[in-house]
């Protein structure tokens, strides 16, 4: 899979965010992070240019409510419809329906085992290949539980 | 993966995903950069000839840290304002373990997210021999058929397996650095040689003249010396002359040789690791059925 790894907005502790992008290549994908303080239009576009099949955002800031939904609606008017997005940080539970809604199927917060991150990968994966809906403008309501 | 899933039958066509590309559709010519790199396209697929080398292909090679992907961006920036569009293919290496990668080099190339007239693609080097893709000589191609006027190939940061870099580009700049001391500079004889430009980057601190006047002066012994260049990324310094001279820089003669057996070695090992019991082939290997030079004479013999 290729799997671009961003950082949205002002927020500049990236240590989760390199672990992900670590741990992901050596589950042997190959990623693609954006940097620090990235815009949503900046990680739309990267996404586009590298044709990834999943994005992962990470906030620790308390922007996630405006800015995951941000990448998503972006997303879906670029026609990236497939991509699959997860999130990650300082998420609090009760905020985190909104997120689903906004099409991301996947949210990690702290102590998430890479493990589990892996085992995310690989369900997305199967549900490409059987035609299951997993990407941000497909629809459906699965999103990941851990333990599945 | 990611080639398809959610578009039409119709527009999964390599032809028509190209026609759209060069429409200038973004999200066209990335899938169908991906297609390339998956190997399941070719030029005779997309009904294109191989390029004539004309110098818009440029290879930018150096060691990791001599400042290849920041000169990139100001080249960027300077091109692009002269109205010039610009595609850069990046390529950092493939575990050879786990076959994954992390792809960074856009994170110093502001262009990359922001400037419509600027095309970066992150290519891994999925463990092909010498560090280079072969799949970048039909990417490269392909950004030239949608109207980028010039494609940057920055290789992966290494030592003499850049050498391959000649076989995909038709110059190639060689970046240096201050303070890298001496026997650096023997180990990269090879690549010395074959550069048609050496840029010397870091200008801006102490002790880059002298590393300048260590690649003169080792050059000087071989004919047809190609220009050196002082530049900063750092300060800008230098990068309009580098900027003007890389639009019309002639290929160093002599190189012609070197050249061809680099993209008969490109083309080689690309029929080798494409054959269908590869996996085969290299599990035997592995569990030292018989010696790899052994399967050679056997099988390779013509």
């Amino acid at each position: 899979m290729r799997i671009v790894i961003a950082k949205p907005g002002l927020d500049g502790h990236d240590r989760g965010a390199k672990v992900v992008a670590r741990a992901l290549r050596d589950a042997g994908h190959e990623v693609i992070y954006t940097g620090l303080r990235r815009t949503p239009e900046q990680i739309v576009r990267t996404v586009i240019d590298e044709d990834a099949d999943m994005l992962g955002i990470s906030s620790l800031s308390g922007a996630h409510a405006f800015l995951f939904p941000r990448i998503c609606q972006l997303l879906v008017e670029a026609g990236c419809i497939d991509v699959t997005v997860f999130g990650g940080g300082i998420i609090p539970v009760d905020e985190r329906p909104i997120l689903f809604d906004s099409g991301m199927r996947a949210i990690f917060g702290p102590g998430t085992k890479m493990q589990e991150m892996s085992e995310f990968v690989g369900a997305v994966i199967s549900r490409v290949s059987s035609n299951q809906p997993v990407g941000v403008g497909e629809g459906g309501d699965w999103v990941w539980s851990s333990g599945e | 993966m990611g080639t398809g899933y959610g578009l039409a039958e119709s527009e999964r066509l390599p032809k028509t995903i190209f026609e759209q590309a060069i429409s200038g559709n973004r999200r066209s010519l990335a899938k169908l950069l991906t297609a390339v790199e998956n190997g399941e396209v070719s030029h005779e697929l997309l009904g294109i000839s191989p390029r004539v080398v004309d110098g818009s292909v440029i290879g930018v090679t150096g060691a990791p840290g001599v400042g290849k992907s920041c000169l990139i961006e100001r080249l960027l920036s300077t091109w692009t304002s002269d109205g010039l569009k610009i595609a850069v293919i990046a390529v950092d290496p493939s575990s050879p373990l786990t076959g994954g990668a992390l792809l960074g080099d856009r994170i110093r190339m502001e262009s990359a997210d922001n400037n419509p007239n600027v095309f970066v693609r992150s290519f891994a080097t999925r463990n092909q021999p010498g560090g280079m893709p072969n799949a970048v000589v039909l990417a490269a191609d392909v950004m030239r058929h949608c109207d980028y006027d010039i494609v940057l190939i920055e290789t992966v940061g290494a030592g003499q397996s850049e050498i391959r870099i000649v076989s995909v580009a038709d110059r190639i700049v060689l970046v240096e650095a201050p303070l890298r001391g001496d026997e650096v500079q023997a180990e990269k004889a090879g690549v010395v040689e074959l550069a048609d430009m050496i840029v010397v980057n870091k200008s801006d601190l102490e002790g880059s003249d002298r590393a300048a006047a260590n690649i003169i002066s080792a050059l000087e012994v071989t004919s047809n010396p190609p220009p050196i260049l002082l530049t900063s990324a750092k300060t800008a310094v230098g990068i309009e002359d580098l900027a003007v001279q890389l639009r019309t820089l002639p290929a160093k003669p002599g190189a012609e040789l070197a050249r061809a057996r680099e993209r008969l070695l490109t083309a080689w090992d690309s029929a080798l690791l494409s054959r269908k019991d590869i996996n085969e082939v290299l599990d035997g290997l592995a569990s030292s059925e018989n010696s790899a030079q052994e399967w050679v004479e056997k099988n390779l013999r013509w």
